[in-house]
């Protein structure tokens, strides 16, 4: 049998422990074991961004990071970012202003735009384009998502 | 899959002393973003990961002899987010900046690039034109070599069993010196270099160049330094025909593949064209240091 190794990691504010072998992604651990499905796995190469989380406020590919990695870490995932039934104003305006369709790279999207906003609350369209680079969208063709963050950040300034 | 075993030493001692013993295939694991996914596609396995980040000296950017000691599995957010750094080295920082994703930034290492052994890894030209010295901890103590003396061919380095690159050192800078790097590719991000140079010069109070090293990615099986490219320069202005001798010259050094890419001939030309702006891309920046 495989070696398992005991981890003990914050998501979300909860403290949580798991066990996982040395090659198991924190991806895999996320929406396998501890069933927190909302972040999603698209190429599990790095390439599209839709299993981003934030680990120690580092935004990460959640694929490229072992669990076993996340020993004592502070992560934050897509289901940490509404205040219970209340959605955050990227979620909300997203679904106002139709930045999604199917919705596969939306918690991605909605994790790497508020970490843009908590860095940059004003971003110009072309920093909001170059910070969304690494996520990957095959429905929208993007300029819903852009408009999307624009207006959210454009509320959060209270503007 | 075999057995993976993991393990996250504290000391550099600890990780040669575990990679020196170890039976099967190991990888040092920094940022794992080439090696996590060589494991999840099945091109690697190997019995033991040895993560280095819990070792402090790989972790951090600190100053030395007026120049700077990069670890060597710093993340590339964290050296882009360096000001001294950046002001001193710009070549490298462009270089690091177009490695991946901010995502795959967050954890990508200049270590990890470089023992990755890409050919068209972004940040290599960069470090050598910028004359990096890599210090390599190992069984038999410490040595350091040049960024250059690293890849041996795609995927393979010179590194000997046991050994670790621990930081890479960059010098202090003489005045009016600076560095670019560009590499050309179809989109501005998210890309592979069809090809990337990397150009390091220094100009004395009359604007003429005293020193230069030119670096050329993905147009050879390793990252080259072309000292005839650097020799074009050398003792010019960076006038239109010195320009025009860089680009000979940096044409002239190229071994390419053709692949989706580009062909050869592509690639030998745009090796020219790129080497060019470049350079004038240092050259505008040494003025301005």
């Amino acid at each position: 049998m495989s070696k398992k190794y005991h981890v003990t990691t914050t998501i979300n504010g909860d403290e949580y422990e798991f066990l996982c072998e040395a090659q198991q992604t924190l991806l895999d651990v996320l929406r396998d074991e501890l069933m927190l499905s909302g972040t999603k796995e698209g190429c599990a190469t790095g390439d599209c961004g839709a299993c981003t989380v934030m680990v120690d406020g580092t935004m990460v590919c959640s694929c490229l990071v072992l669990a076993v990695e996340a020993e004592g870490t502070k992560i934050e995932t897509i289901e940490g970012m509404a205040n219970g039934n209340d959605l955050h104003p990227l979620q909300r305006i997203f679904l106002e202003l139709n930045g999604l369709q199917c919705g596969i790279c939306t918690p991605g999207i909605l994790i790497a735009a508020k970490a843009l906003l908590e860095r940059n609350p004003d971003p110009t369209e072309t920093e909001i384009r170059y910070w969304l680079a690494g996520n990957l969208c095959r429905c929208t063709g993007y300029d819903k998502i852009i408009r999307s963050v624009q207006a959210a950040a454009k509320e959060m300034r209270g503007a | 899959m075999t057995d993976l075993r993991y393990e996250a030493p504290a000391t550099l001692q600890a990780a040669v002393a575990l990679l020196a013993g170890a039976a099967g295939p190991v990888r040092v694991l920094a940022g794992g973003t080439d090696v996590i996914v060589q494991m999840e596609t099945d091109l690697i396995e190997p019995a033991l990961l040895v993560d280095i980040k819990k070792i402090p000296e790989v972790r951090q950017i600190t100053a030395e002899n007026g120049g700077f000691r990069i670890g060597a599995a710093v993340p590339g957010m964290q050296i882009q987010g360096h000001p001294a750094l950046s002001k001193a080295w710009p070549g490298v920082i462009d270089g690091v900046k177009l490695i991946g994703s901010i995502q795959v930034r967050g954890r990508a290492s200049i270590g990890g690039n470089l023992c990755n052994a890409s050919p068209a890894a972004d940040s290599v030209p960069a470090l050598i034109a910028a004359g990096a010295v890599a210090r390599i901890v190992g069984p038999a103590g410490v040595r350091e070599a040049p960024v250059e003396a690293i890849p041996t061919g795609p995927g393979k380095t010179s590194l000997q069993k046991g050994e670790i690159i621990a930081s890479f050192f960059l010098p202090s800078r003489p005045p009016r010196s600076a560095d670019a790097y560009q590499r050309f590719t179809p989109r501005t991000e998210m890309d592979i270099a069809v090809v990337g140079v990397g150009v390091n010069l220094t100009l004395d109070a009359n604007g003429t160049c005293t020193a230069a090293r030119v670096a050329l990615g993905a147009v050879a099986p390793t990252v080259l330094l072309v000292k005839e490219a650097a020799d074009a320069l050398i003792g010019s202005r960076l006038e239109e025909a010195a320009l025009d001798k860089l680009a000979q010259a940096a044409s002239a050094a190229c071994r390419p593949i053709d692949d989706k890419r580009g062909t050869k001939e592509y690639r030998i030309k745009v090796a020219g064209v790129l080497a060019k702006r470049t350079a004038l891309q240092a050259l505008e920046r040494a003025k301005k240091s």
